[in-house]
């Protein structure tokens, strides 16, 4: 199974929104992190059971990628994916969000606590402690992403994700995408990867679990406490032997805590 | 041809494994560490006294520029050592080129209009306002800008400043995508309009055309030298001329480091050793510093092969450091060095196959100590520049200089009889 791209023209025709789509079922809204969407077994395994609806953040995927500079801040953003939603007649859906895609998952929970449904948490970004704080991943060494990123450096988890594609223009591409992603996602991340949120958490409504990995380098485990005690009702789960990437490294977990929270059996 | 003694003040004493213990010379080594107020304060000095050297010697312009939280470069503000160079040189015919306050890392950019405005008012119109765009390390590691917003920031200050500064323009709102004001009303405005403006880059297309499309002058700054420099200077000029704009050659300009002493051999033996220490710790950068993601454009990031034979180069120098005489710089065109003539010759030459009129020396770098360098500023003064001056005969006026500076000593007032 693959996703099929489905385009959306909004934010007053300027914007046309990409969002890989796949699978049968309830929704369920996945937001990538700042790396961009890469399509996944993780993904289709959740789209066995739902329709998953993974929005492209405005500029990375194929195709315009200048579409970023019509956003001029989070607030934009957000609304743009609140109209994403709109035009693809989603109420409440489940929404799951990794890293940056849970600091967009819960500002749009807080923003608008009405129109998100359940809400799953991996390792979100979002909020800044000064004891600890979160480092800046885009200039760290491979070695130093490895071992920031991920509970086994040298496990075939991040062997996957540090391996080149044997074709060079591939490579390439894959590489371009990728620094796109993050040029896009720093819009608002950078410098500090809180836009305020810890103002707004108290507004989410929606059932909500939140998911660490025990190993997470990248955002420390003590940010679960601070988001699990902010959101009223909110439940942890942390991952053992799994870093910043729950999904790449224990993708099992992902997929059993995903399916059992929005009260579904795992596959 | 005008030419301009460049410093940008670097710390001088950092320690011999500098590279090994310490993963960058930008953003995040430690000042307690490796560094004392004393002597920054004491390399200040100098670096102040051999610009008023160079100026006094005969230098056309004397230059400083602006980063931040690093040993590369110690001028965090270039209007503060440009406020002081201008008094300092009162009675001097010499430009001041300031190449310079980075607009996106400061809000709102008209401070920035402001302090040149004061610097060409006190220096009596002898500032040439260079505005860059800025390292990605001085704006968005160290001054916290989203690198994805650091060109937007810089053409919309660019275009306030350029407003603010016109002699007959009323108090006008600004409703940016970055600043807002209410009333944008320099006092004072500077003397010179238009205010000669140079657009520094370091071979990005998308920076000469900009230089191009607004008529102001492309100033690169590599320390690469023109064999990596001629591609984007091969760029710009097929540019200019496709956009039906003259070949002046004062539309350009170029870093170039020189070193000059009585032989080839006595250079090698004066300079080698701190050419050496500023490939090797004065540019020790992390690569992923230099490429935050969003730095470049994503145009740029498909289409710019110069940053990638530019990063090449510095990695080839640095690998083989340890056995590079200065041979093997001047070869390679990285450094113009040796016996006065050896150095005239290889400027005039540098700056025919580039095409620029605009030269920007830069004589003392790496650990070179103060006596050493007013000894190459002098040589320089002496015995190259009388054979550069002319090196452009043919007419073409220098709209990106100080006009009462264009022609030399005579045509002009001194700075005391328009400011006393």
């Amino acid at each position: 199974m693959t996703a099929l791209d489905k385009e959306i023209q909004v934010w007053g025709g300027a914007i046309t929104a990409t969002v890989a789509t796949a699978g049968e079922g309830p929704p369920l809204v996945y937001m990538h992190g700042a790396g961009g969407l890469i399509w996944n077994e993780s993904l289709e395994r959740l789209a066995e059971d739902f329709t998953v609806y993974a929005p492209y953040l405005p500029g990375t995927g194929e195709g315009n990628p200048t579409a970023i500079y019509s956003l001029a801040s989070l607030q934009d953003l957000l609304l743009f994916y609140f109209d994403v939603l709109d035009a693809l007649e989603l109420v409440s859906p489940v929404v799951v969000g990794e890293s940056f895609g849970g600091m967009l998952a819960a500002e749009l929970a807080a923003t608008n606590p009405s129109a998100i449904g359940p809400l799953v948490l991996f390792s979100p970004l979002g909020l800044w402690r000064d004891d600890a704080p979160v480092p800046n991943w885009t200039i760290m060494t491979d070695d130093e992403l490895r071992r920031t990123m991920f509970h086994d450096p040298q496990g075939s988890a991040a062997d996957a994700f540090f391996a080149p594609h044997l074709d060079p223009e591939a490579q390439a591409a894959a590489a371009l995408r990728a620094t796109w992603a993050q040029a896009c996602s720093a819009k608002f991340l950078w410098p500090i990867p809180e836009r305020g949120l810890r103002n707004r958490l108290h507004r989410i409504k929606s059932r909500t679990l939140v998911v660490w990995g025990e190993s997470d380098q990248l955002v420390s485990p003590v940010y679960a406490r601070d988001f699990t005690e902010s959101i009223q009702g909110a439940r942890l789960e942390m991952v053992s032997e799994a870093g910043h990437l729950v999904q790449l490294e224990q993708p099992d977990a992902f997929d059993r805590l995903v399916k059992t929270f929005v009260s579904l059996p795992a596959t | 041809m005008k030419v301009t003694f460049f410093h940008f003040n670097p710390y001088r004493d950092l320690p011999a494994d500098f590279a090994d213990r310490y993963r960058s010379v930008w953003y995040d080594l430690p000042w307690n560490e490796l560094a004392s107020g004393d002597v920054a304060g004491q390399h200040l000095t100098w670096t102040l006294d051999e610009l008023e050297h160079a100026a006094r010697a005969g230098f056309d312009g004397i230059g400083v520029n602006e980063h931040h939280q690093n040993a590369y470069g110690g001028m965090c503000s270039p209007t503060v050592l440009g406020g002081n160079l201008a008094q300092r040189t009162s009675d001097v015919d010499v430009a001041l080129v300031l190449c310079g306050a980075t607009l996106p890392s400061i809000s709102p950019p008209v401070r920035i209009a402001e302090d040149y405005a004061v610097i060409d008012c006190m220096s009596g119109g002898r500032l040439v306002a260079g505005l860059p765009l800025g390292t990605p390390m001085d704006v968005s590691l160290c001054n916290g800008i989203p690198p994805i917003e650091q060109r937007e920031r810089y053409y919309e200050g660019l275009e306030l400043v350029r407003r603010a500064w016109k002699q007959h323009e009323p108090m006008f709102p600004w409703n940016g995508k970055y600043f807002q004001l209410p009333g944008v009303n320099l006092w004072p405005r500077p003397i010179q309009q238009p205010m000669p403006i140079w657009i520094p880059g370091s071979g990005s297309p998308s920076t000469w055309e900009f230089a191009a499309d607004n008529e102001l002058c492309y100033a690169m700054l590599s320390y690469l030298g023109a064999d990596l420099a001629q591609d984007a200077f091969d760029g710009y000029w097929n540019y200019v001329r496709s956009i039906g704009l003259d070949a002046n050659p004062h539309r350009a300009a170029f870093v170039q480091m020189v070193v000059v002493s009585e032989s080839f051999e006595q250079a090698e033996r004066d300079y080698l050793e701190h050419i050496k220490y500023f490939f090797d710790k004065s540019l020790h950068i992390p690569p992923r510093m230099w490429t935050l993601p969003g730095h470049q454009t994503y145009g740029s990031l498909t289409g710019n092969k110069g940053a990638s034979k530019q990063g090449a180069t510095n990695a080839e120098i640095r690998a083989n450091l340890s056995t590079w005489t200065l041979e093997d710089f001047t070869s390679r065109g990285i450094v113009v060095g040796g016996d006065p003539d050896t150095v005239r010759e290889a400027l005039i030459s540098v700056t025919k196959r580039l095409h620029v009129g605009n030269l920007i020396v830069v004589g003392q770098i790496g650990s070179m100590p103060h006596d050493l360098t007013l000894k190459n500023i002098d040589l320089l003064a002496q015995e190259v520049l009388p054979g550069l001056r002319d090196a452009w005969d043919d007419g073409w006026e220098n709209h990106w200089w100080p006009e009462r500076l264009r022609q030399g000593d005579a045509a002009a007032p001194s700075a005391t009889e328009i400011v006393g």
